[in-house]
Formats: C-alpha cells, sequence, structure tokens
C-alpha cells in the first residue's frame, strides 16, 4: 500500500479503508421497483444517499445505494451496505441503533459488534464533532426507511445544531 | 494607495492569533463570515460593564446619562464612517440580516404591492433573497433576478435590460460573500435612479475592507455587520436616507420607539429610536465605536491594498496549481480577498477538515448562497477570505495546504505504476 503525505491526524481521520470505501462500487446502484427506498439528505453540506433495499424471508437480501457527498458520508454508507446485508432487518435495525449511539458518546468503536468490524475505522470522525452527522445520515435514512411501509419513499433530513 | 501598514504590530493586537489549533499557529482565513477582534474592541466591552453599565435614554441618573452618551458616539461614529451626513439616519439593529428584514418589513410592506418589483441578483445572500421571498408571498410583488457574468461579475449591462418602470426597489450586494466580485456599486444606483427605483445595498463584504460613502454610491438604503468589521456579534447597521426612513411604519414595537402610548394607540418615536424598540446591546454597539477608530486608525485604503497583495500572491499560486478550479473574476481590480475554490475530486467539507488540521481555519459550504451554488453547478466551495492582520506567508500556507490535501485525497486516482 502507498504510503500518503500529511500527518497522522489526517490518516487516522481518513483511514485507509476509509478512502477505499468512498470510492468503492460494490453496492452502487440502484435496485429497480425496489421493496423498500429512502432518500436523505444533509441540508448543511448538501450530502445525499439513496438507499433501496429488497427483503427475503425477513432478512436484508440486497441493499444498494446511489450517493454523492464527503469521504466519510460516502465510505459509511459503503460500509453499512456491506456489514448489513445478509442479517435480519431486526438485526440491522439493532446494529444501526448502536452505531449511531457509538458514534455520539465517548465509547471506543472497538466495543462495536463483530458485524460491524469494518465500521470501527470511523473512529477518528468522532474527534470531529462538525463531521459526525456525515457519518450517521446513511444510517439514518436506513433507520427511516425500516420504520416506513413497503412501497413508501421514505425522506430523512438531518437538521443543523 | 496609503502606506506600508505596521503588520506585525496589527497581529500583535488580536490576542486569538496566538494560539494554537491542532498543535499549529492559527491561520484564520475565514474573515467573510466574522472576523477577530483585537484588543482595544475587548476592552472597551469590559471597561463598559465595569464602569459605565445602565440601560439607556431614559434614566436620570449618571450612570444612563455616560451609557447613553457612549451609545450615541458610536452611532455618530458610524455614520461618519459611512459619509452619512446624520446620525439619526443610522439605525442599530442585531445585524445585516435584521437592518434588510426591517426594510423588507417596514417599507415593503406599506409601499410595495402586486404591481410591483423587486430587483435583486444571482450573487445574493440569503440575508437578501429570503426577507424578499417572504414579502413576494405576502404581498404579490414580483422579485427578478440580475444574472452574473460567465467570470462571476455582476451583469450591469443585463440590469439595464431588466429594471422596468414597475421595479420600486433594486437591493443588491456590493461585494459577493462567495466570489469577491466587487459591484460597481454607483452604477446601480444611478441605474436604479433613472428609473425610478430606491436602492438598497449589502455592504457586509465592502464596509470592512474598502473605503465607501453613502453620498457617493448614493444610495437609499445600506446594511451591513458589525462582526464582520472587528467588532462584536449582537450589533448591525440599517442607513436609511432621512425621508424614507420617516415616511416607514415602525418595525417592531415596545419601549424606546414609542413617543407617547395610550392604552389602546402609540405615537412613534423619532429616528432613529422609531426603530430601535427595545434595550439595543449596548456594550456590542459602544464597542462596535472602538472597531470603527481601529479601522479608522489603521487607514481602510491600506487596508484594501493589503488585501489586494494577498488575494493577487493567492490567485497567482492557486492558478498554478494542476486540480484546483478557483471561482469569480481574475483581475485583483475587479475582486476582494474571497477565494471560493474546489480541488477536483475532493468534497469541500474534506477539504475543511484536513485545512483545520494544518491548523487553517476556512470555510466550506453553500455560504448562504444555495443558488448561487446551483449556479456554478457545484453542492459547495472551500473559501478562504483575507484580513488585515493576515500575512503572505499565511498565504503560502495556504497554498501548502492545499497541495497536501489535494495529494493526500487523490494520490490513488493516479495510475500505481
Amino acid at each position: 500500500m502507498m504510503s500518503r503525505p500529511g500527518d497522522s491526524e489526517l490518516q487516522d481521520l481518513y483511514r485507509e479503508l476509509l478512502l477505499d470505501y468512498s470510492s468503492s462500487a460494490s453496492h452502487k446502484g440502484l435496485i429497480k421497483g425496489a421493496e423498500l427506498h429512502s432518500h436523505g439528505i444533509n441540508p448543511v453540506c448538501g450530502d445525499e444517499i439513496e438507499l433501496t433495499l429488497n427483503t427475503k424471508a425477513g432478512a436484508i437480501d440486497r441493499l444498494r445505494y446511489e450517493g454523492h457527498g464527503c469521504v466519510i458520508s460516502q465510505a459509511s454508507c459503503a460500509m453499512m451496505a456491506e456489514s448489513l446485508e445478509g442479517l435480519s432487518v431486526e438485526k440491522a435495525r439493532s446494529l444501526a441503533s448502536a452505531f449511531k449511539e457509538m458514534m455520539l458518546s465517548k465509547a471506543s468503536l472497538e466495543s462495536l459488534p463483530a458485524e460491524l468490524e469494518i465500521v470501527r475505522a470511523l473512529e477518528g470522525v468522532r474527534r470531529f464533532p462538525m463531521r459526525v452527522k456525515c457519518a450517521t445520515l446513511a444510517w439514518n435514512t436506513l433507520l427511516q426507511m425500516l420504520a416506513g411501509p413497503k412501497g413508501h419513499a421514505a425522506e430523512f433530513q438531518e437538521v443543523e445544531g | 494607495m496609503g502606506g506600508l501598514m505596521d503588520l506585525e504590530g496589527i497581529r500583535a493586537d488580536f490576542p486569538i492569533l496566538k494560539r494554537l489549533v491542532h498543535g499549529k499557529p492559527l491561520i484564520y482565513l475565514d474573515n467573510a463570515a466574522t472576523t477577530q477582534k483585537p484588543r482595544s474592541v475587548i476592552d472597551a466591552l469590559s471597561r463598559f460593564y465595569e464602569n459605565h453599565n445602565a440601560n439607556i435614554h431614559r434614566g436620570v441618573h449618571t450612570l444612563s446619562d455616560e451609557a447613553t452618551q457612549l451609545v450615541e458616539e458610536a452611532r455618530a461614529k458610524t455614520a461618519a464612517f459611512i459619509g452619512a451626513s446624520k446620525p439619526q439616519t443610522i439605525v442599530f439593529t442585531r445585524n445585516a440580516t435584521e437592518a434588510i428584514n426591517l426594510i423588507a418589513y417596514a417599507w415593503g410592506r406599506k409601499f410595495l404591492g402586486p404591481q410591483d418589483e423587486v430587483l435583486l441578483t444571482e450573487m445574493e445572500h440569503h440575508s437578501n433573497l429570503v426577507p424578499w421571498q417572504m414579502l413576494s408571498r405576502e404581498k404579490g410583488v414580483r422579485l427578478r433576478f440580475v444574472p452574473m457574468t460567465a467570470d462571476g461579475r455582476l451583469d450591469v449591462e443585463a440590469a439595464g435590460r431588466i429594471i422596468t418602470p414597475k421595479t420600486k426597489l433594486v437591493a443588491f450586494t456590493a461585494a459577493s460573500n462567495v466570489l469577491g466580485s466587487l459591484t460597481p456599486v454607483e452604477k446601480i444606483t444611478a441605474l436604479a435612479r433613472a428609473n425610478g427605483a430606491l436602492s438598497l445595498v449589502d455592504a457586509s463584504q465592502w464596509a470592512p475592507h474598502r473605503p465607501m460613502s453613502v453620498s457617493a454610491w448614493n444610495c437609499d438604503f445600506l446594511a451591513f455587520s458589525s462582526h464582520k468589521m472587528l467588532g462584536p456579534t449582537g450589533i448591525g447597521v440599517l442607513y436609511g436616507r432621512e425621508e424614507l426612513l420617516d415616511a416607514m411604519d415602525p418595525f417592531m414595537g415596545g419601549g424606546d420607539m414609542i413617543s407617547r402610548v395610550f392604552l389602546e394607540r402609540f405615537t412613534p418615536n423619532v429616528l432613529p429610536h422609531k426603530f430601535e424598540a427595545g434595550t439595543p446591546s449596548i456594550a456590542d454597539a459602544v464597542s462596535f465605536g472602538a472597531a470603527l477608530d481601529y479601522l479608522t486608525c489603521v487607514g481602510l485604503s491600506r487596508i484594501a491594498a493589503h488585501e489586494e497583495s494577498l488575494t493577487r500572491r493567492a490567485l497567482e499560486l492557486f492558478k498554478a496549481e494542476p486540480g484546483v478550479q478557483v471561482y469569480g473574476p481574475q483581475d485583483t481590480s475587479e475582486r476582494g480577498g474571497v477565494i471560493s475554490f474546489n480541488i477536483e475530486g475532493v468534497h469541500a467539507h474534506d477539504v475543511g477538515t484536513a485545512f483545520d488540521l494544518e491548523g487553517i481555519a476556512i470555510r466550506a459550504g453553500h455560504h448562504c448562497c444555495q443558488p448561487l451554488m446551483m449556479r456554478l453547478k457545484v453542492p459547495g466551495t472551500a473559501r478562504a477570505s483575507f484580513y488585515l492582520y493576515n500575512t503572505l506567508e499565511e498565504v503560502e500556507a495556504l497554498v501548502a495546504a492545499l497541495r497536501k490535501t489535494r495529494d493526500f485525497f487523490l494520490r490513488r486516482a493516479a495510475p500505481v505504476g
């Protein structure tokens, strides 16, 4: 792996894994006629995430997204899609809540459940309180989607402050 | 152009410039958002609270008299600073936003209707858009917009084509908070006058940085904010021609804005108190006076010349950097010290965070100009903005951070060989 210029703080926030995921195409694209669909936006910076999801026997069969925004918002979404595919909807919901809680707390992301192992790369974001919403946008959009009925297009909007 | 400034002496007047951010000396380049405060302004605040604190205008005791005089002195200084001959044409508000809302409410609601047009520009800050949108919704006033040229200047010729006899007000920024572009203010106010319209100049990004005068500009209304020119937050300025302010109804009702009050009616106070309901931000008004003293002492022409040299250097260096897009006019005679840019392939918020880690404070986002961002077809920009205490070394550090950020985020984009 190539070394990057910049000091350790920059590398701690923008870990290699984060940069890889922010440009990853593996869960990109939208599912046509998806069971669940939601759109999330952070009006403060204009970051957007569109999620589509199909279930199979109570589990997340496919989770695909499109979005644009900063490295943190896009990497977080890609990591979320990879981590949650295959899990039960209930499990996904509880993991999303756990992730949000961790991002807002002082506790180390090391204690996140094993299913969210890759998400631990977002650890450095918590030292930048004004960037935490970038990391939680995808997860809030997912929770909003899972709370709504099938076939309903959910909307999530971050609020300032 | 004035003589050289004592930059070291100026920097020593700003206590905050000594602090470290992420272990590095603070390089403060977010001056278009708000500016830092010199010792004299900070001292004026505490001196007021330690020696003169009282409510103004109605007290018969010594402190109230002193506080009243200090606020009125600050008003007189403000009038002199913008070349207004009468202090009563200066209304203290909370900020420039409130000043513009005051005009939209107290003048717009009284005098405008569905047959009338207000001419704005594509470059306006939300504070000079939304109050007019609210007026339009309530009174049916039609809003029209002067476009900007491809290089981000106000299209004065287009303004001449768009203005009509229905235009009752032309409200525009003197200097863009995103592109730095300077508006030929006299041309626009003359155009307004020739078409029977009034003019409102948003001078928030001009008044702190270069000389101006309302008599030379021949404008009818003018708004700006203290905190963008070394003063405290909580104080803004509205200037209006006396006969126009007289003809307007009050903005907010309450104490101080009245002459007599009966149970069911009131008569309004004289100018400027008619528009200053309730206890104002007294200490902030007084220390705003200290900020104006500081700027006057350094000299606005010198400040403008200094910022121009920083801007010229920054534009030169930015232009030489591959993968960097700079917005707005390239000629420093047509722009102030605000530089909006993007590093291709890197989101402005990631740029802002990377610069913060270098101790460099810049702004990233839509800068309260979402329509302008749509026009530029970008979700946001990074923005560096200069003031009198910034140095050429800081400009060099800005460009070094730019290179480092680009290399950090984009190295992977280059083919690995």
